[in-house]
């Protein structure tokens, strides 16, 4: 075999990997923010005294859980292109991650809400507090720091998959990455570089993850304990 | 052009293409399983030089998307002068990202047995194989069969991932209906259909077995 290893082919295209890196961080935070939200309330739904309700939010979750996300992106970019609305590819992305990164989500902090202590409620009942005040002092809260460690290492994950959306023609890392190899040939070192690019950014995920929950778990911190 | 009307024949394109989709999935799993037992015994190794390169190793694998993992394997492969068919560069790939994955759900595993087991083992004069073949790993393989199966879902799940080296299985097959008949919300949700009928039971399944090893430990 003689293979030329040729990296420098890709040194002109360094704005365009930057590019690329960063509107797949824009993606994942966006879709970070809006998945947790969407998830954790599609968790209270699922714990509803109203049957309907839960049924709908599990059957939501079992539904997203157990399809692949790029048949979930297929349908939402192309079967809304065919019902006639025409969205912008990174909008449907997003759509799309937040649709499937919600039921994660949901499953997730559903399992912490779940590991709520009976005393903790009893206490808080006999204490007056109103149930949105219980659902989010002594449930919710709780809840997410409980589950933290899954709930980041859930969002690392959707980070990685954001790459599906190069399918849609997304141009975030992998996307960029399709462009680069068509005009350089370099498919092999394309994908090297790329590969690290994801690298990094992971590495930048965790650290920054393991970051704010150091800044927003202060208890755990100030008393050394888990809950 | 002329939407071709949706039909029957396009249903049985559809389930050939499962019939790839298990195909793949059986190809990740198995491979994937027989190299993840190997790192998995690397990362659990005495020598601290092995456990600390076989983490390092996993956690390249896991920090990189598979669908970049499939690309380079494509192309890799193919610049060593072989003309890779679709299926071998997605099963290379999908054995890689299986064994990271499934490496790191058995070592879990093995650790989650209690340490006086060990310790009674090496009490036994059983050597360190013996004690893992005997001892360890029968105790482990109770605990691991939930998350495996769990992980199943997460290989069927991933094998759309091949479609895009042009390996015809379930989400190919719905992509060509797709590009003929312009029916994307049916075409893709009866491809959706089909995954949740392969990926639910196993769910399920692993629900199931999880709730009969808790009942075990009260």
């Amino acid at each position: 075999m003689k293979y030329k290893f040729d990296f420098g082919a890709l040194a002109e295209y360094w704005p365009q990997f930057v590019d690329g890196a960063l509107l797949t961080l824009e993606m994942t935070v966006l879709s970070t923010v809006s998945g947790l939200v969407v998830g954790t309330l599609v968790a209270i739904g699922r714990r509803s005294e109203n049957k309907l309700l839960s049924r709908l939010c599990g059957a939501y979750v079992e539904t997203v859980r157990n399809t692949p996300f790029l048949i979930q992106l297929f349908f939402i970019y192309f079967g809304l292109a065919s019902a006639g609305l025409r969205l912008p590819v990174v909008v449907a992305s997003v759509i799309a991650m937040v649709f499937n990164v919600a039921a994660y989500t949901a499953e997730i902090v559903r399992a912490g809400m779940d590991a709520t202590p009976r005393g903790q409620l009893e206490a808080a009942d006999s204490l007056g507090m109103s149930l949105p005040q219980i659902y989010w002092h002594i449930i919710l809260r709780p809840a997410l720091e409980r589950v933290y460690p899954a709930l980041t290492g859930q969002y690392i994950l959707m980070m990685l998959s954001t790459s599906v959306t190069s399918q849609i023609s997304a141009e975030e890392l992998t996307g960029i990455a399709n462009n680069i190899q068509s005009n350089t040939f370099r498919s092999f070192e394309t994908f090297i570089v790329v590969a690290g690019i994801y690298l990094l950014l992971t590495l930048i995920l965790k650290a920054g993850f393991w970051g704010l929950g150091l800044a927003l778990f202060t208890r755990r911190r100030r008393l050394g304990t888990s809950l | 052009m002329l939407a071709q009307p949706f039909t029957l024949a396009h249903v049985g394109y559809m389930l050939n293409g499962v019939l790839w989709t298990l195909a793949l999935s059986a190809l990740a799993f198995v491979f994937g399983g027989i190299a993840g037992f190997g790192v998995m015994l690397l990362r659990i190794s005495r020598f601290r030089a092995v456990r600390i390169a076989s983490l390092v190793v996993v956690q390249i694998v896991q920090g990189i998307p598979l669908l970049v993992i499939l690309f380079a394997v494509y192309f890799g492969l193919g610049i060593f002068g072989f003309q890779v068919a679709p299926i071998i560069a997605a099963g290379v790939a999908m054995m890689i990202y299986s064994a990271a994955f499934l490496a790191e759900i058995w070592r879990g595993c093995v650790e989650a047995v209690p340490r006086t087991q060990f310790e009674a083992a090496e009490c036994l004069a059983l050597t360190r194989w013996e004690a893992l073949r005997k001892v360890i790993l029968p105790q482990a393989f109770r605990l691991a069969i939930p998350p495996t199966v769990g992980f199943m879902v997460q290989v069927v799940k991933s094998t759309s991932l091949a479609s895009v080296v042009g390996f015809v299985e379930l989400t190919r097959a719905a992509q060509i209906i797709n590009n003929s008949t312009f029916q994307s919300f049916l075409v893709f949700g009866i491809a959706g259909a089909f995954y949740f009928a392969i990926c639910w039971p196993l769910s399920a399944w692993s629900r199931t077995l999880e709730r009969k090893l808790h009942v075990g430990r009260h």
